[in-house]
């Protein structure tokens, strides 16, 4: 199982020792975002997820960048850092590997995570630390008032782009699955019990995971995923990820995602007698990223048409914190733990006699 | 034979010194010199070895016990191309009887080891000097490429120097063909064999240079014991050519030291030990980020082959990310500490801004290097003193602390973090590339005779609120240092967000109150102002009208100067600042009793500013930014001037 290990390491994590509710995660502080923010609904969410993980919230630690989603620290009542832009993955890898009995949460946003801390992303991704990051998506900068952001569509019109923005937006998941995630999941603000759910998988994973949450910013780019929300447009919009079931949507499940035999790449066709047969059984826990990647593709970046939700990508590699953990063990193991005097001395020393 | 003799104008420190009289060895058939202190400096091309030649060098020196310091000179590309002036590497040794405080104004020896290592280093050395050179590097067409139309061998312009030509290479080669190794891996022992002859021409004791020899190529041991053969050759051919008639011995420097156990040290290795040991007295784990970058990444390597201390070393992907990743580890618990120069501390700035912020422990440790931008890599400088103190946005006063020689860089990195794990603030702790490099002998201290940097973590409420619910502040300050509470992730009861917006005296919400910020930056200033330092100290035992003021590296070249100057009855007061931020309290005393204040700096005069800002004190600046620390015989000639201005 490639979730094995997740018992092991979330066993560093102290346990709480009485039942708790959803209210002990509410800190004291009134949440200020725009009413109508998808935040609230994330929030809620996680507040709501807490108590089933029975983490002792001690243990529990929300680190953020700069921008709307990266106030959600304030509004936990655990351990929480209010960083600087960009740069919670970089502060929260350093949290992760020096305490393993934490549960470190990374909260960034589209801007805060793929423009000016993209590297910090990428590279805790490659490192597998075991962070949990959620990254709101709403394909616009928020906090400074509207500007596009590296997830908008080409020819986004904002206040910095009168005319149309001009550059092609990342696609989150594919870019995760390219820096090599082990667990990569999509999932919506409005949509409780899949964010939910995809919460749970992200928890129990050993290693970073990231989950996008694509969120409504109601202010600057009000209606961006109506797409898949609308009841009569979702239907045909999204894509339900689920590990070991056909890849199908739509009404009656009549679309199906199939491999192209001749290029690899992966189709939306509808479902005949003939194909049902072909129709991709989702495998999270496949080793190769290939197939994940492709799924990540089928989206359509300007409709979002063929959105893919859930767990993409789920696999066991080793983790970070615990190979540094490790290799502490390895050298005390090899010579014996230090010893400052010894250390000091060196090997080449000459005495002055008084 | 008086090259060697110290001319009261060469020496670079010490008052009287002189060369005692001759003495020869009773059973050998050369001539045996006593010498009271010996300049030598090894040059050649960067993959001559010239670096591990001078180590050795520095190392049996070390072990026979004379004072010494030392100066690593290279250039910042690997392998510059071979034989040019550009790929010259050197490195110069100062030794001696006594205590000495510089690796010495000019050599009285060069190794030279082609013709662009005489050329670029020939300006250096004092007429009568000696020069050794290999003779078989000197081709026409390697003596064209550094620009010699004539050979300097034998066109006479040598004729000031004593020149030892010795085909070194033909030598080595000659040596070693019974090794069965190729020409070309027989030449590689060159060094080897200057290293042999110097050895013999000094004294050294040489079965240290053996040991290492085996020990660094165990897994070849025929490499092994071919520069083992091109060592014991170059002794060999020491004691038995004419050219070198004489041999020299320079005693150990037995009043130099207080009794101890010494052993030789550079900067970066005493910085490391020091953050090792900084985080023992704490009793927390030590957690480095850090990304490479030259003269500071020794720091990274030497800390990540301790991991049985519990040192965690995080080689991050970027300078904020190392930066980033300590503070976290800070948040945590941990003695965190990042490590950079210049230009990765200007990218750190914002996470800096951070830390004093949140007001975590942080050590932020900058090996100065030739600036601005990219700069000079591998050269000294003290041109990040302002990005220290004032590189960021906002009022974020940070403190910093600044080492005065190689072996200080121990005690300033215990004081650092001393000052960050009491106060809960990043420190500065701003070495450089001279001291990063250079060595010297140093006392190794005994563990108990350490500080003890014990930190109370926060285990419950700190805070009555009015209606009796006893709760946690974070920002409630302790009132005599000003320090919050650490509490660490963990602490039950104690949760609570910090970040980088301003927040309300106490309890740590956010607050945007304009009375609030006004508070919460002149509580933040004088938290900094409160670190407690020591008193400076002022050496002027004749009563002087002058005191010269420095900081960082400049110690040496000043204290040598100053000696020069007394010995030469001027009188002159010197005093030195490890701490920049917060001053000593005295100091603004100690400025006012002196009718002049001169600040020598390897900079544009960035101390200087500081102090004519804040005392009002006529400072006169005395300034080299050339990559070089400064001489002491410039430095004695420029105080001397200003002296008498």
């Amino acid at each position: 199982m490639p979730d094995a290990h997740a018992n092991e390491l979330l066993q560093l994590v102290p346990k709480a020792e009485a039942k708790q509710s959803m209210k002990d995660f509410k800190s004291d502080q009134e949440v200020r975002w725009c009413p109508g923010c998808g935040d609230y609904a994330v929030l809620a969410a996680v507040q709501g997820f807490m108590p089933e993980l029975g983490l002792a919230k001690e243990n529990i630690v929300f680190v953020s960048g700069i921008g709307c989603s990266s106030r959600f620290p304030y509004y936990m009542n655990t351990y929480g850092m209010h960083s600087i832009h960009g740069r919670a993955p970089a502060i929260a890898t350093g949290l992760a590997s020096s305490r393993r009995d934490l549960s470190v949460w990374v909260v960034t946003g589209d801007g805060d995570a793929l423009s000016i801390g993209g590297n910090h992303l990428i590279h805790a991704l490659r490192r597998n630390v075991n962070l949990k990051i959620l990254l709101f998506n709403n394909r616009i900068y928020g906090l400074t008032k509207g500007q596009y952001s590296p997830t908008s569509e080409v020819g986004k019109i904002t206040k910095s782009t009168p005319m149309g923005s001009l550059d092609a937006p990342f696609n989150p998941v594919s870019l995760a699955i390219g820096a090599e995630a082990s667990f990569v999941a999509r999932t919506v603000d409005s949509d409780r019990k899949h964010l939910t759910e995809v919460l749970r998988q992200a928890a129990e994973h050993p290693g970073t995971a990231l989950v996008e949450i694509y969120q409504n910013c109601n202010i600057f780019n009000d209606g961006a995923f109506e797409v898949l929300k609308d009841k009569d447009q979702a239907e045909e919009a999204v894509i339900r990820l689920e590990h070991g079931q056909q890849i199908r949507f739509g009404a009656d499940r009549a679309k199906g995602v199939v491999r192209d035999a001749a290029t690899g790449d992966l189709t939306v066709v509808p479902v005949t007698p003939e194909n049902e047969a072909d129709i991709l059984v989702h495998d999270a826990h496949q080793a190769s990223p290939t197939t994940a990647f492709a799924l990540s593709r089928l989206a359509d970046p300007d409709t979002l048409h063929h959105t893919p939700i859930g767990v993409f990508r789920s696999v066991d590699r080793p983790v970070y914190d615990t190979l540094m953990s490790d290799q502490l063990d390895t050298a005390i193991e090899q010579n014996g733990k230090g010893d400052l005097g010894a250390l000091l001395a060196g090997k080449d020393t000459w005495t002055v006699v008084g | 034979m008086t090259s060697q003799v110290s001319s009261p104008a060469e020496q670079a420190d010490g008052a009287d010194e002189a060369v005692v009289g001759e003495q020869r060895r009773p059973a050998g058939e050369k001539e045996v010199r006593r010498l009271d202190r010996v300049i030598i400096r090894f040059a050649g091309d960067s993959g001559d070895g010239m670096q591990l030649t001078g180590d050795r060098f520095t190392s049996e020196t070390a072990s026979f016990g004379n004072d010494l310091s030392t100066l690593p000179n290279f250039p910042a590309e690997i392998r510059a191309p071979a034989g040019t002036l550009p790929g010259v590497s050197s490195f110069q040794l100062h030794f001696a009887d006594h205590d000495i405080l510089t690796p010495g104004d000019a050599p009285n020896v060069l190794v030279a080891m082609n013709p662009a290592a005489l050329k670029a280093n020939l300006a250096d050395v004092p007429r009568g000097a000696e020069i050794i050179v290999n003779t078989d590097e000197f081709a026409k067409r390697a003596m064209a490429k550094v620009g010699y139309d004539t050979s300097p061998l034998e066109d006479g312009s040598l004729s000031a120097y004593n020149v030892h030509p010795v085909p070194l290479t033909t030598l080595t080669i000659e040596a070693l063909k019974e090794f069965g190794l190729s020409r070309k891996e027989a030449e590689r022992s060159k060094n080897m064999f200057a290293l042999g002859l110097l050895s013999w021409m000094y004294h050294r004791p040489t079965e240290g240079t053996e040991k290492f020899l085996r020990s660094k190529f165990a897994k070849k041991p025929a490499i092994a014991e071919a520069n083992v053969a091109a060592f014991r050759a170059g002794w060999n051919f020491g004691e038995t050519t004419e050219d070198f008639a004489v041999s020299y011995e320079v005693a150990p420097a037995t009043q130099a030291f207080p009794a101890g156990t010494y052993r030789n040290i550079s900067g970066n290795l005493a910085l490391s030990y020091g953050l090792i040991a900084a985080a023992q007295q704490a009793d927390l784990p030590l957690y480095l980020g850090s990304y490479p970058i030259t003269p500071a990444s020794d720091i990274l390597h030497e800390l990540s082959r301790h991991k049985n201390f519990g040192v965690r070393t995080f080689q991050a992907e970027d300078e904020i990310a190392g930066i980033g990743a300590a503070l976290g580890a800070a948040f945590g618990g941990s003695l965190a500490v990042t490590t950079t120069s210049g230009p990765g501390v200007a990218l750190k700035s914002e996470a800096i801004g951070l830390a004093v912020s949140l007001e975590l422990p942080l050590l932020v440790v900058d090996i100065q290097r030739g600036g601005p931008s990219t700069g000079l890599p591998t050269k000294t400088e003290q041109a990040d003193l302002l990005q220290a103190m004032y590189g960021r946005n906002g009022e974020a006063p940070v403190p910093v602390v600044a080492p005065k020689t190689p072996a200080d860089c121990f005690d300033a990195a215990l004081d650092a973090a001393r000052i960050a794990l009491a106060y809960r603030t990043p420190v500065f702790l701003l070495s450089d590339g001279y001291l990063a490099n250079g060595s010297e002998p140093w006392r190794v201290p005994e563990v108990d005779e350490l500080p003890d940097l014990r930190v109370q973590f926060a285990t419950g409420p700190n805070h009555a609120l009015a209606d009796g619910t006893e709760v946690f502040w974070p920002y409630k300050r302790d009132p005599k240092t000003l320090a919050r509470p650490w509490a660490v992730p963990g602490t039950p009861g104690l949760e609570h967000r910090i970040g980088g917006i301003e927040k309300q005296d106490g309890t740590g919400n956010i607050s945007y109150d304009p009375a609030n910020h006004d508070f919460m930056v002149r509580t933040r200033q004088a938290k900094i102002d409160g670190v407690e330092v020591p008193d400076l100290a002022v050496d002027d035992p004749d009563g002087a009208r002058t005191l010269v003021l420095g900081w960082g590296s400049t110690y040496g070249p000043i204290t040598a100067a100053v000696r020069r100057l007394r010995a030469a009855g001027e009188p002159i007061a010197q005093a030195h600042l490890r701490h920049i931020n917060p001053f000593p309290k005295n100091l603004g005393d100690i400025l006012a009793r002196y009718d002049k204040v001169v600040v020598p700096e390897m900079n544009l005069g960035q101390l200087a500013t500081l102090i004519r800002a804040k005392y009002l004190v006529d400072a006169h600046s005395y300034n080299q930014v050339n990559g070089m620390p400064f001489k002491a015989e410039q430095l004695a000639t420029a105080l001397k001037e200003a002296i008498h201005a």
